[in-house]
């Protein structure tokens, strides 16, 4: 089955000097795949790279057929990917609601948030409640609950499990799983976290200063003793 | 007694155009978290578009359109053209930019107008009437608080109940997750100077026929009442702008009424002073931090 995210010699950077170099990687419809790295690796960079944040330099980045090269960030939501940025990006002077509506604003006809709160019920009883009232972990479901009402076909996540609990971290791997088995969708899950991410992950890529230095299934990364060792620390 | 309540809706009614004005202000520094002080000068020449139209057909409220239409148009031209290819990341930029835009329009103005005042038409009579045997209010006040009142209301359902109006505020807040959620956060900026523009320029037309006519300079007065009426609201809040544009308008008229008209700009600049010196975040911010 050919990829949905085909990734090839990608290169990107802040001005002249490049932080990810000639990266490769691909997902498939119903992947979980996992993005490892020590800090400074590159793994946000290769998040902002792929939804059009950060301009890329070089290389190839197809979505379902597509060249995204040259697609807005405006329009990548429109076409199926979802991109949840490094430290959440709830906008704080929102509600909770008005947050959930962004999210989904430009579907026709516009989608109600109920589906939404019924995955998130805590989000429910704060709908009212502005950005920054919220905790760390019902930011981050705010954060993933608006991606999702987006109907996104690929997710890009970068460390979900920042700052939470270990119950609520593995809450969110089992939405993940959940949501991949149900619908199919594929996630591009960055994560500190390396035990839980490889707990939903399919397939695992470690980056070292912006090289993927491993692919594999995640279960091989898991147990490979010398690449843990060597760039996962521990 | 009478004479405070003639001063006292004499300031209302000045209060309700300034406070138009700030508003307008108030949406760009929102939006761009830019001053906009070439708002008089666009609202300006907004207003002599009005006033050729005005003159050629005969119509003032063609000339109404026009002014707010124009100001619109202009507002959007003056992002899109000049401030989006300003570099923001120093403050000082965008305020010597605008302050070019100053010059250039006032200079053109001039130019095609002369520098010499144009009596400027009201669409009501300025007579006051008798409310119990005192005169205070004017059809003209009238349609100043009604059409002042109208913009307040529309811009509240704007910004509270449409989706256009959530796409503002979120662009404004926060551009790149914006985007990520399918914002079009440019078109939202260049919205937001076209609406404030035309806001602006609304503001201009109800102040002209109260003043001695259109002239290059005739919204200096109206440009400094209403910054110091927005930056006492705190520049950040519509609710502020409001407020702060009528005590300004009171605070002018019985400044103008017991101690001279010649007084009353004074007393704007040491409000002002006093205002950046006693509270720079004026009175109606809410201390907040960007957290994401
Ligand atoms: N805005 C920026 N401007 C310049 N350099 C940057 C910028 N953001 C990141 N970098 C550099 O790019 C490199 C990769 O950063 P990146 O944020 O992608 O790492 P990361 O793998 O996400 O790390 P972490 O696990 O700490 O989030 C780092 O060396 C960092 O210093
Ligand atoms: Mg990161």
């Amino acid at each position: 089955m050919s990829a949905l995210l085909e990734v090839e010699g990608l290169t990107a950077g802040y001005g002249a000097a490049a932080v990810l170099h000639d990266v490769s990687l691909s997902v498939r419809t119903k992947q979980i795949v996992a993005v490892l790295g020590a800090n400074g690796a590159g793994k946000t960079t290769l998040l902002r790279a792929l939804s059009g944040l950060l301009p890329a330099e070089r290389g190839r980045v197809v979505f379902d057929g597509l060249d995204l090269r040259g697609v807005k960030v405006e329009r990548m939501v429109r076409h199926g990917i979802a991109h949840v940025p490094e430290g959440r990006g709830v906008v704080t002077e929102l509600t909770v609601d008005e947050n959930l509506r962004l999210g989904s604003l430009w579907r026709k006809p516009r989608p109600s948030n109920d589906g939404i709160y019924e995955l998130f019920p805590a989000l429910a009883r704060r709908r009212d409640h502005l950005g920054h009232q919220l905790s760390g972990g019902e930011r981050q479901m705010l954060a993933i609950g608006r991606a999702l009402a987006a109907e996104p076909r690929l997710l890009l996540l970068d460390e979900p499990s920042l700052g939470l609990a270990p119950k609520i971290t593995a809450q969110i791997m089992a939405l993940l799983r959940d949501l991949r088995d149900r619908t199919g969708l594929a996630v591009l899950l960055v994560e500190q976290n390396v035990r839980s991410a490889l707990s939903v992950a399919d397939e695992g890529l470690v980056l070292s200063l912006g090289r993927v230095v491993s692919r594999n299934d995640a279960a091989t990364l898991a147990g490979d003793a010398d690449l843990r060792h060597a760039y996962l620390g521990f | 007694m009478d004479r405070f309540l003639y001063l006292t809706f004499d300031g209302l009614s000045r209060g309700a155009i300034y406070a138009a004005f700030a508003l307008a202000l108030v949406l760009i520094w929102r939006a761009a978290r830019i001053v906009n002080f070439a708002q008089g000068a666009m609202a300006v020449a907004a207003a002599y578009a009005g006033y050729s139209v005005t003159n050629a057909t005969g119509s003032y409220w063609l000339g109404f359109i026009t002014a707010v239409a124009g100001g619109l148009l202009l507002g959007a031209a003056v992002e899109r053209v000049v401030m989006r290819f300003v570099d923001h990341s120093s403050p000082l930029n965008g305020v010597v930019v605008a302050l070019g835009l100053v010059l250039i329009i006032q200079g053109v103005l001039g130019m095609i107008y002369g520098n010499e005042f144009r009596p400027a038409q009201a669409p009501f009579s300025r007579d006051a009437f008798q409310i119990g045997g005192v005169a205070l209010l004017s059809r003209y006040d009238l349609f100043v608080f009604a059409a002042v009142g109208t913009v307040v209301a529309l811009l509240t359902l704007l910004f509270t109940r449409t989706p256009t109006g959530l796409r503002m505020r979120a662009a404004a807040f926060a551009p790149d997750v914006s985007r990520l959620l399918g914002v079009p956060v440019g078109g939202m900026l260049t919205l937001g100077w076209a609406l404030a523009a035309a806001v602006g320029s609304l503001a201009g037309m109800l102040v002209v026929p109260t003043e001695l006519g259109l002239h290059p300079n005739a919204m200096d007065l109206l440009f400094i009442s209403a910054f110091t009426a927005a930056v006492l609201g705190g520049l950040d809040s519509p609710v502020g702008a409001v407020v702060g544009g009528l005590v300004v308008g009171l605070l002018l008229a019985y400044v103008s009424g017991y101690l001279g008209a010649t007084v009353a700009p004074m007393a704007v600049l040491i409000l002002l002073v006093v205002v950046l010196l006693g509270r720079p975040d004026g009175l109606f911010s809410k201390a907040k931090a960007r957290t994401a």
